[in-house]
């Protein structure tokens, strides 16, 4: 990659992480590492963001925050699933409250892995993602909405879920 | 080694009373917690002075009600609402009281139930 | 009375690293009622002593936070030592103690740079966490893990660290104190600082002790609740006197923090002259039977494990008080009666852990 259309940002949610991976993120951003030094910044609102990124696994009350960070977003985007409770719910995926990895809810493009993931494998994957962007921005793709519709009609039938 | 500690049974009446008593002695309420044994739940109430723990325990049935101490400590709402969320046991006249809506979880009352990932294939059963 | 508007806070915020939910009541600019949503990280991880034994229970005990991960299991493993009764080498405890006083460093430095973050002070958030990877290294180098360290096991530690070692890093501290000394007193004697935190958010002493706030929060009100005086691990050998402070506003957490952190040097270079030499680690065997609350100071405060066995492999009940949790209802008292513009600023002075305090 030589030359880049855009400086991708990056918005950051906590799922149900434990914190470990967001201040590896965190960390990403600060003199030791320095991720600006790519043009990639760390932004609070979805609307100006190219890569979601996503620490922590999903559970109840956290689905719709991330549907709606999602659906706000501007195609092209690109998702990264940042550590293992991500990709797959880790060592809490036999708790009661985790539904699992991210790409249960949302498509994810890149997964990086670890417990905590270390800053180089975060850096490793937004840049990876990057590549994703601009595949994207050139093929035009656009990211389908996403919806939890199945999983609330599951709920009524359920009746899960304190009241 | 530390100081052993001792947990003194009391009646779900003497709650209140003993929570007075130990405000009156300038004791901080230091965590209230619940535990599941067999079909009862014991509940623990700890409060503190001077790294001196004092403890009182509580066995009640699913479905009981016990009184509300957060009109002499006002912390006490967060614990007796997450008592509420998870085990399923009432507290009456809670200050805030977020009527199960503190923790929102995929199973009503999790504590109170053995849970089984039907769908999951890696785990330990 | 003006009319009443309802603005939710969170969950995702730029300032908050992680979710939390508030909904301000607000009448104009002054918050008058704040209800408090947490459950966004809940994940249940209490109940998985079910599923794990109470040796491999650790490492779940350790990711109950990323963040004060090595004092959840320090607290956790105390716990089962007490249970059952074992006396784990002095060597052991002094290494615990190194340890959890690097955590507090960083957990320290780290607060300190998102909180400079929080109201747009950029230089202070980059040389802090500058700072901070120097504890980070030292802390991989002993232990392996950057932020998940998982060296602490029932009965010892896993790894032991060389003397030569020992010394590199107390010389390492030693040469970054001087900035560190640099970087807060420019925090704290900045005038625009001392302007946005004085005065503002004040809980009296008398409030602090009985809403149960703890650490920082509690210190910043001139209450001296430090349970590292209660002497567990090797800290009854240790001198040092827990930072108290008296105004209770943002200022005084902020500088109890802040002096904290030149409190924890000295603890690291106190038990490098002291710590005896032997071994790291026992055999252990049967299993827990019988209850223990055990307590350690984080760096928010105190935390409670209580653990309950039954001498079966799997643990009754684990169940965990962070300090977070127990700091909200002294934040909600807080928030009442300040103006919107300081809410980000006084919520992140009590240094909220939503990982903690949900579990």
């Amino acid at each position: 990659m030589t030359y880049l259309a855009k400086s991708p940002w990056i918005i950051h949610y906590d799922a149900s992480s434990c914190n470990g991976c967001d201040i590896e993120i965190l960390a990403c951003l600060t003199p030791m590492y320095d991720v600006e030094r790519f043009g990639i910044i760390n932004t609070g609102n979805p609307k100006h963001a190219d890569i979601f990124v996503v620490t922590g696994s999903i559970n109840e009350a956290n689905r719709e925050v991330i549907q709606n960070i999602y659906n706000q977003m501007p195609d092209p985007k690109v998702v990264v699933a940042v550590g293992i409770c991500a990709c797959s719910g880790g060592v809490f995926r036999e708790c009661y409250n985790v539904a699992g990895g991210i790409d249960k809810l949302i498509p994810v493009d890149v997964y990086v892995p670890g417990c905590a993931a270390r800053p180089e494998s975060i850096i490793d994957g937004i840049v990876t993602a990057w590549g994703i962007l601009e595949e994207k921005l050139k093929n035009k793709v656009s990211s389908p909405m996403v919806s939890d519709h199945d999983h609330k009609a599951h709920h009524k039938h359920a009746q899960g879920g304190a009241q | 080694m530390m100081e052993p500690q001792l947990i003194t049974p009391i009646s779900i009446g003497d709650v209140v009373t003993k929570a007075e008593q130990a405000k009156k002695d300038g004791k901080r309420l230091v965590q209230i917690g619940c535990t599941k044994i067999e079909d009862n739940f014991e509940i623990i109430y700890v409060y503190d002075k001077n790294y001196q723990m004092t403890s009182y325990r509580i066995t009640v049935k699913q479905d009981d009600e016990i009184p509300s101490i957060s009109g002499i400590y006002f912390g006490a709402f967060v614990y007796e609402n997450e008592i509420h969320d998870l085990y399923g046991i009432h507290v009456k006249g809670i200050n805030i009281d977020f009527k199960g809506t503190f923790y929102k979880t995929t199973i009503k009352h999790p504590f109170s139930v053995t849970i089984v990932k039907e769908d999951d294939t890696c785990q330990n059963k | 009375m003006s009319k009443q508007i309802t603005v939710p806070f969170g969950p995702q915020h730029p300032v908050l690293p992680e979710p939390l939910h508030l909904d301000l009541v607000l009448e104009d600019e002054k918050v008058v009622d704040v209800i408090p949503t947490i459950g966004y990280v809940h994940r249940g991880l209490e109940k998985l002593v079910e599923k794990r034994e109470y040796t491999e229970y650790v490492f779940i005990a350790e990711r109950i936070c990323g963040i004060c991960s090595f004092i959840h299991s320090q607290t956790y493993v105390q716990g089962i030592e007490q249970i059952m009764g074992l006396e784990i080498p002095e060597r052991a405890q002094y290494l615990r103690t190194i340890w959890s006083e690097y955590s507090r460093l960083h957990s320290h430095l780290l607060w300190l740079g998102c909180f400079a973050d929080s109201m747009g002070f950029e230089s202070v958030f980059m040389n802090s966490w500058r700072l901070r990877e120097h504890i980070l290294d030292d802390l991989e180098a002993t232990t392996g893990g950057r932020v998940i360290q998982g060296v602490c096991k029932v009965g010892g530690v896993r790894r032991d660290i060389t003397p030569e070692k020992l010394d590199e890093m107390v010389k390492g501290l030693k040469g970054i104190e001087h900035e560190l000394q640099d970087l807060t007193n420019v925090f704290l004697h900045d005038s625009s600082i001392q302007h946005r935190l004085k005065g503002i958010g004040v809980l009296s002493k008398e409030d602090a002790y009985y809403l149960g706030a703890v650490g920082p929060t509690a210190r910043g009100s001139g209450l001296a609740i430090d349970i590292r005086e209660t002497g567990y691990a090797a800290f009854g050998k240790i001198n040092f006197k827990p930072v108290v402070e008296y105004d209770g506003d943002c200022y005084a957490r902020c500088a109890v923090r802040a002096k904290e952190m030149f409190t924890s040097i000295d603890i690291i270079e106190q038990c490098a002259k002291k710590i005896p030499d032997g071994t790291v680690d026992m055999k252990v065997t049967g299993a827990p039977d019988g209850e223990y609350f055990s307590r350690a100071e984080q760096p928010r405060g105190e935390v409670i494990h209580y653990i309950k066995g039954n001498g079966k492999k799997n643990l009754v009940r684990h169940r965990v008080r962070t300090p977070t949790f127990t700091n909200i209802p002294p934040l909600v008292t807080l928030l009442k009666g300040c103006d919107l513009a300081d809410v980000p600023v006084i919520v992140l002075t009590i240094d909220p852990c939503i990982g903690c305090a949900e579990r």
